[in-house]
């Protein structure tokens, strides 16, 4: 006998979609009400049916799916007659067990989410927000104001009405067509400019704590500036793309969302590793691609500088340009000494200050120019 | 053929599985769920693991004509849904002017200028107006993300709105499947209307399957030696760019066409241009063959 319709299936399967909804994914009702559906199609009493059918219509990416899977077995296995490997039997009961032990059982499966996620090994801060006066922050968010996001260039394949350039015969039949078959002039066409990509690679770890903050205001000034050729990450002992949170409008907010998603602030750097997995999560896939690739940190790698120095390499040979900001550059004194820039300096195609207002100025025309 | 109405996902399993695509388990109540709520299939996986090769295989199940549409940066509405054929709209007013002489019904022409005829189908439309069609969205990525809401219509309603000419609408919606590797995320716009699934690489029992149902010259032997070195190469961190299933089906054909039985460090070295396509990840691979192809 299939349960699917009866309401106590759809009160288990709305529960389960709002508990997705609570551990941080976008879960909107129509994605719920196509849950429903598609368990009640594919059959409610076969726990994997019910399993796939939730993955494929409420999770919409790679990373959805980790979260998913975990909230999955706290949800259908929150029975107290679960019993070793459930066979699909014993499954189709389990909701309904579930939902037996309510009110509490909603809360103890989102307990056992929260705890399964807290209990990773790595030590996880999350970053202190620095509370400003009212005056500060208009200071602050008038200076980033000020400066000048130019978006670098690149030639696009798509071509665009031009004086000059090939024949665009499309435009100048459409012309004939306007004035009745008429000759008309020549429309040419020639391949137009888009925006290149930029890609900011913001180092949050420890030492660079009195930095962050600023080169993530940075960011945020750059994202809103050009919102679609943009992405933002931040490296430390892991990689986390924040480029959906700089774009709110307002910088605290934006830096708040950030904030949220971060895991890793002030913590370690293996600089080589994340921005290996940069490479194999996004760059290579395209993002880095063509794109101009801007590695905001001091250099100080914990890892092997050799494994820092090679990723970077692969960063060049697959980016248009890679960029350095390291905020000890513009102080009187510096060399480049740490072997994590050692290892770096052959395959980097500018190497800029980081340190303040004026430096940051300073790299948004280096953007513009290389 | 099969009939939608009565089919399992065990039995779409079944059928993909004659045409020689394996599908997993999941993947099968996926490809059930989207031909039962009518919604497209978005596929997300690595490069490799058959993401296309299910458009084929399903149109082939359902005997549908298989029309796809490869994705490329700066593609428009124009390559991707319809266009006027505007040389041939200027060739009919010359010839209607030429015959109609003074009493030209400007009304008239002006009407007959947007008939179905001057109408160019492009992929979406074709697959629209086709009875049994399977439309393949290739690569969704690479578009640019303007283009993505070309297809909001298309795929939540099955219709196309020409100004000129009214509304397409689909009599049999069309199986849509639209893929992408990742290059960028895609709007949640697009992603609300479709059904989600990641393609993994395949464990090693179906890889070895799968090599043996694609080719059939292949022995077992070598079928199950080629499988478990590309799923030891898949495993290792240091490989720049993970062969896919593709790169073993090549391998294998390649170690038969040269008359390998057996899976032997001479004869991989020999033949890793077909599994790896990085020169630092042949390196790699060459110092530890002997470690990769030890049972």
């Amino acid at each position: 006998m299939t349960l699917a319709g009866s309401p106590e299936a759809d009160k288990v399967l709305v529960g389960f979609a709002s508990l997705l909804r609570a551990a941080g994914m976008a879960i909107t009702p129509d994605r719920t009400s196509a849950f429903v559906e598609a368990v009640s199609l594919a059959g409610f009493d076969d726990r994997a049916a019910t399993y796939w059918s939730g993955r494929a219509t409420l999770c919409s990416s790679l990373d959805d799916n980790e979260l998913y899977d975990r909230a999955f077995t706290a949800w259908f296995a929150a029975s107290p007659e679960r019993t070793g490997t459930a066979t699909p039997a014993t499954a189709a009961r389990q909701p309904q067990a579930s939902l037996s032990t309510e009110p509490n059982s909603n809360q103890s499966a989102a307990d056992a989410i929260l705890a399964a996620r807290a209990s990773t090994t790595e030590v996880l801060r999350h970053r202190d927000l620095a509370r400003l006066t009212e005056q500060e922050r208009t200071e602050l968010a008038l200076l980033f104001d000020s400066l000048d996001v130019v978006p670098p260039l690149r030639r696009a394949l798509r071509r665009r009405p031009h004086h000059r350039g090939s024949v665009d015969l499309r435009r100048t039949l459409r012309a004939q067509l306007r004035s009745a078959g008429e000759l008309a002039p020549l429309r040419r066409r020639r391949p137009g400019l888009r925006g290149r990509r930029i890609v900011l690679l913001i180092d949050i770890s420890g030492s660079m704590q009195p930095y962050a903050d600023s080169l993530l205001r940075l960011a945020h000034r750059i994202v809103r500036a050009v919102p679609h050729h943009v992405e933002v990450f931040t490296i430390g002992t892991r990689l986390t793309r924040i480029t959906p949170a700089l774009r709110a409008r307002q910088a605290e907010e934006a830096l708040a969302a950030a904030g949220r998603l971060v895991p890793d602030w002030s913590g370690g750097t293996r600089l080589g590793e994340v921005i290996g997995a940069f490479l194999n999560r996004w760059g290579r896939r395209g993002v880095a691609r063509g794109a101009i690739v801007v590695i905001a940190s001091d250099g100080w790698e914990r890892g092997d500088a050799r494994l820092l120095g090679e990723q970077v390499r692969q960063l060049q040979l697959l980016a248009y340009a890679v960029v350095w900001m390291n905020p000890h550059r513009g102080k009187p004194g510096y060399a480049p000494i740490q072997a994590g820039i050692q290892a770096c300096l052959p395959h980097l195609d500018r190497m800029v200050g980081g340190h303040s207002l004026a430096a940051f100025a300073e790299l948004l025309e280096v953007l513009t120019d290389v | 053929m099969l009939s939608t109405a009565t089919v399992s996902p065990a039995a779409i399993g079944d059928a993909l599985r004659s045409t020689g695509y394996l599908p997993s388990e999941g993947l099968s109540t996926v490809v059930f769920l989207a031909t039962a709520m009518n919604r497209p299939l978005l596929l997300e996986g690595e490069p490799g693991t058959g993401k296309t090769s299910l458009a084929e295989a399903w149109a082939t199940v359902t005997d549908a004509e298989l029309i796809r549409l490869q994705c490329y940066e700066g593609i428009e509405a124009s390559q991707a849904l319809y266009d006027w054929d505007f040389a041939r709209q200027i060739l009919h007013i010359r010839a209607v002017e030429a015959t109609a002489g003074d009493d030209l019904d400007a009304a008239a022409l002006e009407e007959s200028l947007f008939h179905e005829r001057f109408l160019l189908e492009r992929p979406i439309l074709k697959a629209l107006r086709s009875s049994n069609a399977v439309l393949l969205i290739d690569e969704i990525d690479r578009a640019d993300d303007e283009f993505e809401a070309f297809l909001l219509e298309v795929l939540s309603t099955f219709a196309v709105t020409i100004p000129e000419y009214g509304e397409v609408r689909a009599v049999t919606p069309p199986m849509v499947v639209l893929t992408s590797n990742r290059t960028r995320e895609l709007h949640d716009a697009l992603k609300r209307r479709c059904l989600y699934h990641w393609i993994d690489h395949p464990q090693l029992a179906r890889e070895v399957e799968i090599i043996r149902t694609r080719l059939p010259d292949v022995s077992a032997q070598l079928a199950a030696q080629v499988a478990s070195a590309v799923q030891r190469m898949r495993i290792s961190d240091d490989i720049l760019k993970p062969p896919g299933v593709a790169e073993s089906l090549d391998w294998a054909r390649a170690l038969q066409r040269l008359g390998y039985e057996q899976l032997d460090v001479a004869s991989a070295a020999e033949t890793l241009g077909a599994v790896l396509k990085y020169r630092e990840d042949a390196e790699r691979v060459r110092r530890a063959l002997a470690a990769i192809l030890a049972r």
